[in-house]
């Protein structure tokens, strides 16, 4: 078993109450860290960390802190992302509903950290359940005097709001998600001014994922050079991973970075091999938006050596044969699933998700939909794979942020290492035709391989 | 969002729709969480309190009214509720049934679930029952692949969909009936 540094304590009977949470060390570190310790030695501990952004981007959350615009003299922000749409993804979601306590804490040291009065949580709309858990976490933090005037009797003053969205992905994008606290259309905006400038009201802003600021307790509490001893390289600590589709095992597993993916699927620990006895085809590691790899390449890297669970090994060999650890949505295969099917199904996501801004986006996504649409029902042309692969190359890089790529991505993937299976899409249409949401296992797709 | 751009708004049917005192009194309390000079913020907050508590849509009686309370142009109000898809733009059924269509809920079976569903229930998705009890639609990643197939009523979760279970729960909601389900209110989540 590997070691557990965030969700330790999720077995404990009643963990979700305040008194239960205190009796097993909880909020020791909101103590420390406003008695013992200033805000730069906090920011100091989260930098030694190497803790890097777990929301996707992995973006290394002391040097987004450092960003902070400290001279300005308006009010600083903190917005935590809980705006978890990423498909494939369902930790945040997982760690809100069993340790509210952990993201409240997380929250308040960060705040306390960055010199923030007013944090909001940015919550996806349809996590109404959780909103209540965590306004019932929220609301014994400020009976217990961690919240409010005067934390403690330090002079710090915090308060939390929890704020829903209304189903969108894009506002997991960091400006749109200011702009949608705003008030307005989760349309993300244009960089620089970043928001560590010009963020939430044109005020100093850091926004973070609700698991990277729940890792800054354990941070804390340990020290940031302790965390840095976890994991390899330089993707230190643990990781939140939740793995889903066709495997025995389905939910969240935190893992040590640098975990051979090969033991992460077969291990009974976590994912227990693929359902049903069935073969393994393919893997989406990181949420829908990372490059898919079939299964030989996330299990060994093109020059043979064993894929990691860390930032690098999963990045290794660029996107020719890599992918990212991104959210790490880990989406699994088996022989059975279409990859054209799988392929049309996230373009018409990002399709319906695409908030319209940018041209090569928002045309795009419309056309790559449409033309994946007729290939799996068996009215594909051959000059239709190099349309999209075309189309997939102009939206990528060209778009006000990361959307357009992550559209992109899945595409030109699919068809860099399925494309033999897009082929038989084009040739065989009376048998894409007949096939019921449909499995190509039985048929002679040639340079499809099996794990 | 693309295919959402041919939604028309319905004329105005001036209609009068106003919260209760106590409900006034409350979201009064929630604008206090932002900056006086930014009480627009609460426009998300406030679109899902009137959508429940107004007729479980919004109207452009209630977007008018939204606007108003705000001190916003009605324009204002429509473009942000015409961007995010949990705001019903036109009448739904009491139970707004919605499925999980995107890739991880996919490939567990959520299309048969919407075929079954739509058998059930008689309508195709995107429709409501001659009754007015159920609209059935599809949505984007729920954010639970890990218990896929998934359906929210009325952003109430039912996980781990199969086709035995769907039949129960679809009954269940059936013998409720009229009754009023039991449901968090918006306006105590802040």
């Amino acid at each position: 078993m590997g070691r557990l540094v965030l969700t330790d304590k999720i077995g404990i009977k009643g963990i979700r109450d305040i008194e239960v949470y205190r009796a097993h060390g909880g909020y020791s570190s909101l103590v420390k860290a406003i008695k013992e310790m200033t805000p730069a030695d906090v920011n100091r501990e989260v930098t030694k960390s190497g803790l890097r952004g777990r929301g996707g981007a992995g973006f290394p959350t002391g040097l987004k802190w450092s960003f902070l615009d400290r001279k300005s003299d308006k009010p600083r922000y903190l917005v935590c992302n809980a705006d978890e749409s990423e498909p494939g993804t369902f930790k945040d979601r997982y760690l809100m509903e069993h340790l509210p306590h952990l993201l409240i804490e997380g929250l308040i040291i960060s705040s306390f950290a960055l010199g923030v009065r007013n944090c909001y949580i940015y919550i996806r709309g349809e996590f109404r359940y959780i909103m209540k858990i965590l306004q019932q976490a929220i609301h014994e933090a400020y009976q217990q005097k961690f919240l409010g005037e005067n934390i403690l009797g330090s002079g710090y003053s915090l308060d939390i709001f929890l704020h829903p969205g209304g189903g969108a992905y894009i506002c997991g994008e960091e400006t749109a998600m200011l702009e949608s606290l705003e008030g307005k259309r989760g349309n993300p905006r244009i960089k620089p001014p970043f928001p560590a400038y010009k963020g939430l009201y044109d005020c100093p802003t850091v926004v973070n994922n609700v698991e990277t600021l729940a890792t800054v307790v354990p941070i804390i509490e340990m020290g940031g050079d302790a965390y840095a001893e976890i994991g390899k390289g330089k993707s230190t600590g643990t990781k939140l991973i939740s793995a889903c589709g066709n495997i025995n095992k389905p939910g969240v597993y935190e893992i040590e970075l640098g975990l051979p993916v090969e033991d992460f699927i077969y291990s009974e620990e976590y994912c227990g091999g693929i359902r049903n006895g069935k073969r393994l085809k393919a893997v989406v590691p990181g949420g829908s938006s990372v490059p898919v790899l079939p299964a030989e390449l996330i299990l060994h890297t093109l020059k043979g050596e064993q894929r990691l669970m860390t930032y690098e090994s999963l990045a290794e060999g660029g996107f020719d044969s890599g992918t990212m650890l991104g959210s790490g949505g880990f989406i699994v295969y088996d022989e059975d699933a279409c990859m054209v099917r799988n392929t049309w199904n996230f373009t018409r996501f990002y399709r319906h998700e695409s908030c319209g801004q940018c041209s090569p986006c928002r045309e795009g996504t419309a056309w790559m939909e449409p033309v994946l649409w007729r290939i799996e029902h068996g009215k594909g042309k051959y000059s239709d794979i190099d349309l999209l692969v075309s189309i997939a190359d102009k939206i990528e890089g060209n778009t006000i942020c990361p959307f357009g790529d992550a559209a992109a991505w899945p595409v030109s993937s699919a068809i860099r290492h399925f494309r033999p299976e897009f082929e038989f899409h084009i040739e065989h249409p009376e048998i894409v035709r007949n096939i019921y949401h449909g499995s190509l296992v039985n048929y002679p797709v040639s340079g499809i391989q099996y794990r | 969002m693309n295919n959402r751009i041919d939604h028309k708004l319905y004329s105005k049917e001036d209609k009068p729709v106003k919260f209760s005192e106590d409900m006034l009194k409350r979201i009064g309390e929630i604008i206090l969480h932002y900056p006086r000079e930014r009480r627009r913020s609460v426009l998300l907050p406030l679109l899902h309190i009137a959508q429940q508590e107004l007729g479980g849509y919004l109207s452009v009686d209630v977007m008018d009214y939204v606007a108003s309370l705000l001190d916003i142009h009605p324009i204002e109000v429509y473009e942000v509720a015409t961007f995010y898809s949990m705001f019903h733009l036109e009448p739904v059924g009491k139970y707004v049934i919605e499925v999980c269509r995107t890739g991880p809920c996919s490939i567990c079976g959520s299309e048969r679930i919407v075929d079954q569903l739509e058998k059930i229930l008689g309508i195709k998705t995107g429709e409501t029952t001659p009754d007015g009890l159920f609209t059935l639609k599809t949505v984007e990643c729920l954010g639970s692949c890990g218990t896929a197939p998934v359906m929210q009523v009325n952003t109430v979760f039912y996980e781990s969909l199969t086709s035995e279970n769907i039949i129960q729960i679809i009954g269940d909601l059936k013998n409720q009936g009229n009754n009023k389900p039991l449901e968090t209110k918006w306006v105590d989540l802040f």
